[in-house]
């Protein structure tokens, strides 16, 4: 369950920024290759926010799929998961996006 | 202010685990400036960590410090502690991985001599452990030839972050149906960049590789 400490560590930055303001809503990106389940992050958001400033706040949450970069044929293609195989054959592959956890934004009245 | 209810959006634009980097950043200067290698050890619950550092502690002549992580009981220290080394017990409780302000904090306590080499024996987990960074200089993921060859296609991540994977227990071959080629191609399919090492951490195959590939 990494999904509790991310939601805390969400829930720290926010409640630090928020300087005693009632945060309504926060926005999160999380990358298709991270491990990390949408409905476990919400959950774990809502313990984490309780009896703080962003309690009850609304967790929305931006999906990024993978993709990858193929080193042999300089193709960019979608990646779902962490095997790492240009359509090409070629197994040179950079993983370009979807490993991201990044703290975007929120709303406070 | 929004449009629509007149609320204000705050730009925030950081890492998630920005503190966590923050401090394993602090961490793996710590073990910079005191030429302090450490290695971030992870595994499923039983794959032989512990085995496995016990003989490293006793066969590779050089000092040794380790921090473990489990989520119960001071058990696997006590086993390090038998052998002279300094250890340090982190349990996590509800966790079930380690963070860089946990190994901050034992550090505090070990004070690894300058010069050593610092094992961290993360929480027997193939899952939470690869998001954390907890400022090491490798990551060595266990496999045992009881769990299957198809470990690496089914928890990608840690092993995608691996700059070594052990196969363990190799003794055991003869009794199990494991192939370690159909391991190598599900490793190499995850991560390319890694080497599969098999070893036998009681019977002792292949652990010179081991000790070279840390010295």
């Amino acid at each position: 369950m990494h999904e509790l400490a991310l939601a805390t560590s969400i829930a720290g930055a926010v409640c630090e920024r928020a300087a005693g303001r009632p945060v309504r809503r926060v926005t999160v990106r999380v990358g298709a290759l991270t491990a990390v389940v949408p409905e476990a992050m919400r959950f774990c958001f809502g313990l984490a926010v309780e009896g703080t400033v962003a309690e009850g706040a609304g967790l929305v949450i931006e999906h990024l799929p993978g993709t990858g970069h193929c080193r042999s044929c300089g193709d960019d293609f979608p990646l779902p998961d962490l095997i790492l195989l240009c359509p090409c054959g070629s197994a040179d592959v950079a993983v370009t996006s979807g490993r991201e956890l990044q703290l975007v934004s929120m709303e406070v009245d | 202010m929004c449009g629509t209810c007149g609320c204000h959006v705050i730009k925030i634009e950081q890492k998630i685990l920005a503190i966590n980097d923050e401090t394993a950043d602090i961490n793996r200067t710590h073990f910079v400036d005191n030429d302090i290698l450490t290695i971030n050890l992870m595994s499923s619950p039983g794959s032989g960590k512990t085995t496995l550092l016990e003989r490293t502690i006793r066969e590779i002549g050089r000092p040794v410090a380790v921090v473990e992580g489990d989520q119960e009981t001071p058990l696997d220290a006590e086993r390090i502690r038998r052998t002279g080394c300094p250890v340090v017990q982190i349990n996590t409780g509800a966790g079930c991985h380690l963070e860089a302000g946990m190994l901050a904090g034992a550090l505090d306590d070990l004070k690894p001599a300058p010069g050593s080499l610092l094992f961290v024996e993360n929480v027997g987990n193939l899952i939470c452990p690869s998001l954390f960074d907890l400022g090491e200089k490798y990551r060595v993921v266990i496999l045992s030839v009881t769990e299957g060859a198809d470990k690496p296609l089914k928890y990608p991540h840690v092993f995608a972050i691996a700059d070594l994977v052990l196969l363990n227990k190799v003794d055991l071959l003869p009794y199990v149906d494991f192939d370690p080629l159909e391991c190598r191609r599900h490793l190499a399919a995850v991560n390319p960049r890694a080497d599969l090492l098999p070893i036998s951490a009681t019977r002792g195959d292949n652990l010179a590789d081991w000790y070279d590939w840390l010295n």
